[in-house]
């Protein structure tokens, strides 16, 4: 994924907010680069700093310390002028769509146009072209109070794509919708990204926005960056507690039900295609027991896990342990 | 009271005193009351260029006006008024202290209007690179328009109210004839008729901006 320069980089990020209960460190010590044209996931728990984080790379928020360079340049100390400048070049999404209630969803998409002072023709044609991309050239004349969730998004997509920016910031911009409209908003950023080559950062509390187009992810704690890399690395294999929690989710709350001996597979993409635990039985000539599996599409490749009771008897359990291990199966042992 | 000619043109002057002071002075303490609100919520301490300071000073000023009752506010005003309009009796005397008493009230109902504004779309707007000029004109005003009319049909009518008063000290108007016949010469039934001719007042500017306030708003259909 890594061509050349990164557009974004963040380094040793940090922002404090002082309230009346003393200083509250919301990020520290932030370090991330963001390469042209990937998308790029950053996830975690409420509370977890991410939406300072997305706020602190467009200067909503100022850094208290280290430096956020975008393009090569760092927007640390910068006049007011430059970072509204830069502010031009990143297009920002939020959860709650934030459009202008008492304009049309023409005059939204014109809005960041007239800021620049784009003649009015030129903005027209401009938003209306947009408004086809995201299907509601029919909707031009509607208020926002008369779209739906989805639609007001759309809305929003197009008006942050009005200047041309190299970049979309996204603020869980998927979180106020329903299953299927996220589906659709996802795969309209993932069009964007793929059409106009534009960068997108997508901030979000759920795994399964990551998952659908993201091509890397870095996972958020406490203020920190618990881990980061590309999503099929970070998927199939979690090495932080954080990680484990997001990723394993329902499969990591399994283990407390049963008191046997488990084993979780997790399935890289390559052995999706092979009958590994049919193999394996017919091999061992041992009974295992399924407890829990699912599979997943990312980015095209199927990646999975499964939770496996072994046999108690120690021969055999170590027998089914070198089969997965000559297998190159990636499993762990868990208790 | 005898209903002949000279009291119908006695009313029909009034009238047009009271609609002139309450307009005049309602338009003037809004040109005054608008950007003090402006300055009230953009130099908050959460506003999009804080300088809390000079919005701290500000409202203290504001609190100090508005806390000064109308009547004192007439008497003190007198050296002013007669400075402005040359006299400190008839109805366009009235308009110095309405005005001066019309504004600070005004600037905290254009504030509370402002901060009806969602910050999300505040915050919008300075993700693309908008200057605070550009969130006042083109955010801040406009989206809290109908909230701002709202605001008016309740201002206006307060300065109606105040304009009345004014018939006291010599003003003009619906509020003089009252009190000069219905209260000095006792006679109620002129006093009842101008009071009459009031409450009809109010009620038509408060449906009328309410009316336009609705027709405005975006938000419901």
């Amino acid at each position: 994924m890594e061509q050349g320069k990164p557009i974004i980089q963040l380094k040793n990020l940090g922002k404090q907010f002082k309230t009346t209960n003393g200083t509250v460190t919301a990020l520290d010590d932030i370090n991330l680069e963001i390469y042209p044209g990937e998308i790029f996931g950053i996830i975690g728990l409420s509370g977890a700093g991410k939406s300072t984080l997305v706020r602190c790379i467009n200067y909503l928020e100022t850094p208290t310390s280290g430096s956020v360079i975008f393009e090569g340049v760092s927007l640390a100390g910068q006049s007011q002028g430059v970072i509204r400048k830069a502010r031009r070049n990143m297009g920002m999404i939020f959860q709650q769509f934030n459009l202008l209630a008492q304009r049309n969803v023409l005059q939204n998409v014109c809005f960041p146009m007239e800021l620049v002072g784009t003649p009015k023709k030129e903005a027209k044609k401009r938003a209306q072209e947009l408004l086809a991309m995201v299907g509601l050239e029919d909707r031009m004349k509607a208020y926002p109070a008369q779209l739906s969730g989805g639609q007001k998004q759309r809305v929003a997509i197009a008006r942050a794509m009005a200047t041309n920016p190299k970049v979309l910031l996204c603020d869980e911009a998927t979180s106020a919708l329903d299953p299927n409209t996220t589906k659709q908003i996802l795969e309209l950023l993932k069009q964007i990204n793929r059409e106009m080559g534009v960068t997108v950062i997508v901030i979000t509390h759920e795994m399964a926005v990551i998952e659908a187009i993201c091509d890397r992810v870095a996972i958020i704690d406490q203020s920190h960056i618990a881990e980061s890399g590309s999503v099929s690395e970070i998927f199939s294999n979690p090495k932080t507690p954080i990680g484990r929690q997001l990723i394993l989710g329902d499969a990591a709350r399994q283990v407390a039900l049963g008191k046997d001996r488990q084993l979780r597979i997790i399935f890289d993409g390559r052995e999706s295609s092979e009958p590994v635990i049919s193999n394996l039985v017919l091999a061992c000539k041992t009974p295992v027991n399924i407890m829990y599996a699912e599979t997943r599409d990312v980015g095209g490749k199927a990646m999975g896990q499964m939770l496996l009771q072994i046999p108690e008897d120690e021969t055999e359990a170590r027998r089914v342990i070198n089969y997965l291990k000559t297998m190159k199966v990636t499993f762990e042992e868990v208790r | 009271m005898v209903w002949d000619a000279a009291t119908l043109d006695m009313l029909k002057q009034g009238i047009w005193e009271t609609l002139l002071m309450t307009f005049v002075s309602s338009f003037l303490a809004y040109v005054i009351g608008i950007p003090l609100g402006i300055i009230l919520v953009v130099t908050d301490a959460d506003g999009i260029k804080p300088f809390p300071v000079l919005q701290k000073i500000l409202g203290l000023i504001i609190n100090l006006l508005r806390s000064v009752p109308f009547m004192i506010l007439l008497i003190m005003m007198i050296p002013v008024t007669r400075a402005i309009v040359g006299t400190t009796l008839g109805a366009k005397a009235v308009i110095p202290p309405l005005v001066a008493a019309a504004a600070p009230y005004i600037a905290r109902m254009v504030e509370s209007s402002f901060k009806e504004v969602d910050a999300g779309v505040i915050e919008a707007a300075q993700s693309m690179g908008a200057t605070t000029w550009q969130i006042i004109w083109k955010v801040l005003l406009p989206e809290a328009k109908p909230s701002l009319l709202v605001g008016a049909a309740i201002s206006i009518t307060t300065v109606l109210g105040y304009s009345a008063m004014a018939g006291f000290v010599g003003g003009g108007g619906l509020g003089a004839i009252a009190i000069n016949y219905g209260y000095y010469r006792y006679e109620t039934d002129m006093m009842f008729v101008t009071v009459i001719i009031l409450v009809v007042i109010v009620q038509i500017i408060q449906e009328t901006w309410m009316k336009l306030s609705k027709v405005s708003d975006k938000r419901i259909r």
